[in-house]
């Protein structure tokens, strides 16, 4: 069934292909034979309950897990048709142009300016000029602008809990990257900050391809263009979100909206 | 029938409790009892012979008279050739231990090496200094030779103050930095060390005042008794505060004069780690209000 609806959405656009992806912590194995395409320039909300991989499976779009030990992967994630874990793949490259935000709000014990061109100075591509206005462009693009223009020279820390993650999507955004990957980016925040962020996602996503995890459901279906469902390691459905949502075809996608488990 | 051993029991239970009440006060009214009758003694007999001359001129007529300011000038001269030569290898050391050793039986022991070092009694590592840095590398009895063999008294201080302060950077500046396409070292170099360097300043700065306050390191590699002339080059043999309070007790001629001024050298080398210590205390305090991870 799987395949079927992945067909569906390899028309679309396969900006990020994952193919038959296992992966293994240990003896542990995490995540089992998960095929999926990402459609470009949407954003698609990865769910299922605590525990089932579903932050794993982003954290292979980045590699981020090559920094846990003793991690396993068999499988192939081809993102511009590439094989991120062949040997072509500089894996610094790979974690600018795939950018991510993570579930608890981190900016650098550093000034608001300092946080987001972090990334453009580790890139080392612009001048100190086309840094500052890089800079200003992903804080516009981030909705943080007219908050901290005064006050840019400010330790990050100084900001709202909101503020702060919208600071790390500006960081994330100022290199450019093709793809975001959000953890769980508003668990930790305020209803009123979760909106503003949720409305930006919704915004964000006309220039760049967004995954995100969230256990929120109505958060998924508010937002999201495709969804994909995962439980127990396993990629049970996805698809387009009213589809999906409305009208699951797989019973344990059901019992999971329905709230039977979770 | 009952109540009554129970009621024994009750009183009895509460003498035990005031009499361990008691017992806890007790050390502490002598623990403080030696600290400020410590402090009386050394001011009372240190006090008197204090003044800005005392500190700005060199020792006059055979050490009877005169200032201590060589020996001030030496022990700072040394205590920053230490940290010069002390700081980078520890905190190197520090960032390896932390970052890169995984936990393996070799980093363990590594590990036991340091500690160990760290006590050592002082004067062994005077004879090491003689030994090695003044007799086989030929530096003779220099501020070089004494500031090595200093540099390796405080380095367990500074790498397991460094370790510590590496580890209290929460792993999510690191995941944000790999995130955004760091390679380890910018991780650790533009991240993680900047964020734990108040902590590891502070730990630096202690173990500055344990290289002031140190005699038996210096005794045989770097001080000298009296000297007119001002150490100008690090090969040069330098007075320092703790040797000449140790050499006007032992070697002097003249006790009447030369015990108060032994005094008051120590007045100025307490005041002088006192206000190291301090200094720390203050930095950390600051951080900590700024820190909110």
């Amino acid at each position: 069934m799987v395949d079927k609806i992945v067909c569906d959405i390899v028309n679309v656009c396969d900006l990020l292909s994952v193919q038959s992806l296992n992966l293994w912590f240990g003896e542990k194995h995490i995540l089992k034979d998960i095929c999926m395409n990402t459609p470009c320039k949407k954003l698609t909300a990865i769910i299922g309950p605590s525990g089932c991989g579903k932050s794993t499976l982003i954290r292979c779009f980045n590699r981020m897990n090559d920094l846990i030990p003793e991690t396993k992967i068999k499988g192939k994630i081809l993102i511009d048709g590439i094989d991120i874990y062949s040997g072509k793949m500089d894996i610094y490259e790979l974690r600018m142009k795939v950018g991510m935000v993570f579930q608890k709000p981190n900016p650098f014990p550093k000034s608001i300016l300092d946080n987001v061109m972090f990334g453009l100075k580790i890139q080392g591509k612009l001048n100190k000029g086309q840094m500052i206005e890089k800079v200003e462009k992903s804080l516009r693009d981030a909705w943080l602008w007219d908050e901290v223009k005064d006050r840019l020279h400010d330790n990050a820390f100084s900001l709202s809990g909101g503020q702060q993650q919208r600071l790390c999507i500006a960081r994330a955004l100022a290199t450019d990257p093709e793809i975001i990957l959000l953890d769980e980016p508003t668990s930790a925040l305020d209803p009123q900050s979760t909106a503003k962020i949720e409305d930006l996602l919704v915004e964000l996503k006309n220039n760049v391809t967004i995954i995100q995890v969230t256990h929120n459901i109505a958060q998924a279906a508010r937002i999201s263009d495709y969804i994909a469902f995962i439980y127990l390691g396993e990629l049970v459905e996805f698809g387009l979100t009213e589809k999906l949502v409305t009208t699951p075809k797989d019973k344990r996608t059901e019992a999971y909206l329905t709230g039977k488990f979770g | 029938m009952t109540s009554n051993p129970n009621k024994a029991r009750g009183i009895k239970r509460r003498i035990n409790q005031g009499f361990w009440l008691a017992l806890l006060r007790l050390a502490i009214l002598i623990s403080l009892l030696f600290l400020v009758v410590f402090l009386v003694m050394i001011f009372a007999k240190g006090g008197k012979v204090l003044s800005l001359s005392f500190l700005l001129q060199a020792p006059k007529e055979g050490m009877t008279a005169g200032g201590i300011f060589p020996a001030i000038l030496g022990t700072l001269c040394l205590t920053i050739l230490t940290l010069i030569l002390a700081l980078p290898l520890g905190v190197f050391a520090a960032i390896y231990l932390s970052e890169y050793a995984k936990t393996s039986h070799f980093v363990n022991i590594i590990r036991t090496a340091i500690n160990t070092l760290a006590g050592v009694p002082s004067i062994v590592f005077g004879l090491f200094g003689l030994a090695v840095f003044v007799n086989m590398f030929k530096f003779g009895v220099s501020m070089l030779s004494g500031s090595l063999t200093l540099a390796i008294l405080i380095l367990p201080i500074i790498i397991n103050a460094s370790e510590e302060a590496i580890k209290t950077v929460p792993d999510s500046f690191r995941e944000a930095a790999y995130a955004l396409g760091a390679t380890k070292r910018q991780t650790i170099t533009k991240i993680v060390f900047p964020a734990a360097l108040p902590n590891i300043l502070t730990g630096a700065i202690i173990s500055v005042g344990r290289a002031a306050g140190e005699t038996a390191p210096i005794l045989f590699t770097a001080a000298t008794f009296y000297t007119r002339k001002l150490p100008t080059s690090v090969m040069d043999e330098v007075m320092a505060l703790p040797y000449h309070i140790y050499a006007l007790m032992t070697e002097g001629t003249a006790p009447k004069q030369q015990v108060p001024i032994a005094y008051g050298t120590s007045v100025v080398l307490l005041l002088l780690v006192l206000s190291v210590n301090l200094i720390a205390i203050i930095i950390r305090y600051r951080m900590r209000k700024r820190k909110k991870w």
